[in-house]
């Protein structure tokens, strides 16, 4: 894959990665912090996303209504976003506007105010965002399946966090969590679009270099592997849908092992969107578990996706059902064709067409500057930017044993979480 | 000049889009952007759910699920193998006006893309067997839409909005009007209302204009127009005289969805732009306008509120929307109304206006960075007549648009006394 990718590292520890790009006069600037709720401990999960949502209510510098304008006005976009492992905040722009971002960013960096009144408004913003999460059956059950993954490690709670901690969060807490978190060494700015490398580069040094580094105060959980034993959650809601989800320990994103799998899963379930902005998908009718399940008329739908994390996390099939449809029909069809993935080595041909989709998937996302720039960022977090740089040849390198191996390795019937939602007085 | 509008050279203008009718009345327009490697192919049929029979709402919905089922010439199997192999995909969907078409592919699979497309538009042969499994999975889908508070309450407004009018109906039907439908009704529903006359056929990527139409032509050309157009939309029903309160519940649901709204301007009208740059102020710019910084900034009452406009060819709507705790409902749309009363009695100020202005002008660009944006675009202008010409002339006339202009067209259709109010989630039902 070609690439224009320079990576600098200021004074103070940010490292800024920059790609031009000049098709369209646009410029996308992300700034990840390594935090998220993979380092929230015991009593403050969700202040990772909480922090996020008092990024945008002001700093001294730019208030809380003159903040939001700033940017909408010049025709940008903007938002942010929390996961296990990042919190990132993005600005697409018109080219020649793009400076706002940077100050904006900057400043907010290590200046924002966290009022205590707008501290109390947006706990129930939060826990109202938390109440339309808990209206999905998905979420529900993805909640209980992720408690029952993890017995020590901090991916076992949700990125929104447990309502008790919700509710007890203090001002003082996320102001605390903010300071520790929100250093120029805990952070990475990736950029592309329409500028001049040498140009932008000296804004950087500009804008952010003056803001002093600190030593990081992170908690960093141990990694977890093998699921313990097979387990089963069952949980009940209203509704006449049934959701079947078989979840997996599925390895680190650097892990040997992490390529094989994405093969492996486009196999199984079909091909992931890579892009998060402007790509495109492509639907699964072909893959190994729609031809056995959905033809077979055992389920509505079938889907699975893998996350590329720090740590080893979780790969997640799901199966929508419909009463009537046997759960245990299609448990055991889901065993078999893992066991074919295990025993059977797949064809060249196969990984070629998974090869080639992959291709289609990375010039879909490739369109959009936003997501070129959200990539870049995004690699780092878990690797660095060359681990999307070169995520095509890493593909073209999978081999079927490796598959098999994958397999073998990570899809065991006995180290998995059979996660079922039934409806109340329903069901099969 | 607007500084962006400089940068604009190399968008879809009257000079870089081709645009030709063929004689059986398909109007293909093509746009090359060689910064790409991929192709996008949208396109729209003048036919859709408004032409389902009441009793099996949701026909048209199923016709256009079904073109991807399998063709004379192909299998469900050979369907998808041409499709996946290649990371293309290709979907229909529908409206109650039109039936839709979107495929993707890397830029040398555009023949096979234009191909299939005509095939399935053309020749679908609804196997019985996918007619059935299809069948199940819309039931599934539509079960999941009623435990979907936002679906319920989106479905209860345009029910209530548009009473006895397709408009008022969900394209995907009910449980017990998709149950009935059988292969005749789908095979009958494609042959009566699927032809080429108006529809709209529209590539843009790395492709060659003149090679795309010759595409177009091979594969779509020899489709003969219908004499006679059998699809119409009835008159639309008045805007409501009052307010018109509507909840449905939906049981063990932690948040309740809220719906308000009212009739807006058709996407043709002269009070379009004005209202589409008022709604921006109101419900849009920043973080969710005024509706944002009234529910959400100021009160802490909600996680989402804001509010949007649809324009079609008829008419259109003007919503508001936000996601609450039950307990919080009552004093939601007390302030979504008085919000809504501030807008029509008073002009919006200078400031707010110079900066949904410059906002929405800044951001085209950004609709237009990808293939896909692109392609609808242009879609839109040729659906609605805007000229090719439309991105050109768009500064200018958002840049024309008064504090003035803004309440008068917004007190055409807007006013805090006739509103539809829908809701769904805990609470005793008001039907």
């Amino acid at each position: 894959m070609e690439s224009n990718v320079e990576k600098h590292i200021l004074d103070n520890g940010l490292t800024i990665l920059t790609k031009e790009m000049h098709h369209v006069p646009l410029v996308s600037q992300w700034v990840w912090y390594r935090v998220g709720s993979r380092n929230e401990t015991r009593g403050i999960t969700g202040i990772s996303h909480w922090v996020e949502h008092m990024q945008f209510k002001g700093t001294e510098k730019y208030p809380i209504n003159v903040l939001d304008k700033e940017i909408s006005r010049d025709g940008g976009v903007w938002n942010a976003m929390t996961s296990l492992d990042w919190t990132t905040y993005f600005e697409t722009m018109p080219a020649h506007k793009i400076d706002i971002a940077l100050n904006l960013e900057a400043d907010r960096m290590r200046n924002s105010l966290f009022d205590e009144q707008e501290t109390t408004l947006e706990r129930t913003v939060v826990i109202s965002e938390r109440e339309g999460n808990e209206n999905e059956p998905l979420f529900r059950l993805g909640e209980a399946i992720q408690k029952a993954a993890f017995a020590h490690h901090t991916y076992a709670h949700q990125v929104i966090g447990d309502l008790e901690d919700l509710q007890t969060i203090s001002r003082d807490d996320l102001f605390a969590y903010y300071q520790d978190h929100y250093t120029p060494d805990n952070a990475l700015i990736a950029v592309a679009g329409d500028f001049n490398t040498g140009e932008i580069i000296n804004k950087y040094k500009e804008i952010f270099g003056k803001i002093p580094g600190s030593p990081e105060k992170k908690y960093i959980p141990k990694p977890e592997f093998e699921l313990p034993e097979k387990k089963r959650i069952e949980i009940e809601g209203p509704g006449s849908t049934i959701y079947l989800q078989l979840s997996y320990r599925s390895p680190d994103a650097k892990s040997s092992d992490f390529f094989p799998l994405i093969v492996l899963d486009s196999l199984l379930t079909g091909p992931s969107p890579l892009a998060m902005f402007g790509g495109g998908s492509i639907s699964n009718k072909t893959s190994r578990l729609y031809q056995s399940l959905v033809e077979k008329d055992l389920a509505a739908s079938v889907s699975a996706g893998v996350q590329a994390t720090i740590d080893p996390y979780l790969y997640e099939i799901l199966a929508i059902c419909q009463p009537g449809q046997s759960l245990d029909k299609v448990q055991e069809i889901i065993n078999s064709e893992i066991d074919r993935l295990q025993n059977t080595l797949v064809s060249s041909e196969e990984i070629k067409r998974a090869i080639k989709q992959a291709k289609a998937l990375f010039a879909y996302g490739s369109e959009s500057i936003t997501n070129q720039a959200f990539w870049l960022g995004y690699a780092s977090m878990f690797a660095d930017h060359a681990w999307f740089e070169n995520y095509i040849e890493q593909i073209e390198d999978v081999t079927p044993r490796m598959v098999a191996e994958t397999a073998r390795k990570y899809l065991d019937p006995e180290h998995r979480i059979i996660g079922i939602y039934k409806p109340r007085g329903n069901g099969d | 000049m607007h500084p962006v509008v400089e940068n604009l050279k190399n968008l879809p203008g009257a000079d870089s889009i081709m645009r030709s009718v063929l004689p059986n009345g398909i109007t293909l327009l093509t746009f090359s952007n060689f910064n790409t490697f991929s192709v996008d192919l949208v396109g729209l049929l003048e036919v859709g759910a408004a032409a389902d029979p009441r009793e099996k709402l949701g026909l048209a919905h199923f016709t256009a699920a079904m073109l991807t089922r399998g063709t004379t010439k192909k299998s469900f199997a050979e369907y998808h193998e041409l499709l996946e192999s290649r990371g293309a995909n290709l979907s229909f969907s529908c409206g109650s006006r039109h039936t839709w078409f979107h495929g993707k592919a890397l830029a040398e699979d555009l023949e096979m893309l234009v191909s299939l497309a005509a095939e399935s538009l053309r020749q679908p042969s609804f196997p019985s067997t996918y007619v059935q499994r299809l069948r199940n999975q819309l039931l599934a889908g539509l079960a999941i839409r009623d435990q979907d508070t936002s679906d319920v309450a989106s479905l209860l407004f345009d029910q209530s909005l548009f009473p006895g009018h397709p408009f008022g109906d969900p394209v995907d039907g009910f449980v017990e009007t998709v149950k009935p439908i059988e292969r005749d009704d789908l095979v009958n529903f494609h042959n009566s209302f699927y032809q080429p006359s108006k529809m709209i056929l529209v590539a843009a990527g790395a492709i060659d204009g003149n090679q795309a139409k010759s595409l177009a032509e091979n594969y779509f050309g020899d489709w003969e127009k219908k004499e006679t157009n059998n699809f119409s939309i009835p008159h639309v029903p008045a805007p409501p005289d009052g307010l018109i309160r509507k909840h449905r519940f939906v049981e063990e649901k932690s948040q309740t969805d809220l719906q308000i709204g009212t009739i807006g301007p058709s996407r043709i009208s002269e009070d379009y732009l004005p209202i589409y740059l008022g709604n921006n102020i109101l419900g849009q710019f920043g973080l969710m306008g005024r509706i944002g910084e009234s529910v959400r900034s100021k009160s802490g009452l909600a996680y989402h509120a804001s509010s949007s406009i649809s324009g079609w060819q008829e008419t259109g709507t003007w919503e508001f929307s936000a996601g609450l705790n039950p307990e919080n409902l009552e004093k939601v749309i007390d302030l979504i109304r008085q919000e809504i009363k501030k807008f029509v009695h008073e002009p919006v100020s200078d400031e707010e206006l110079a900066d949904s202005k410059s906002h929405l002008i800044g951001r085209m660009p950004l609709s237009l960075e990808s293939n896909s944006g692109i392609a609808n675009g242009i879609l839109t202008i040729e659906r609605f007549n805007l000229g090719l010409d439309y991105y050109q002339r768009y500064p200018a006339m958002i840049e024309a648009i008064t504090p003035t202009q803004v309440m008068n067209a917004s007190q055409k259709y807007l006013d805090p006394d006739k509103l539809v109010i829908a809701s769904a989630g805990l609470g005793e039902d008001m039907l």
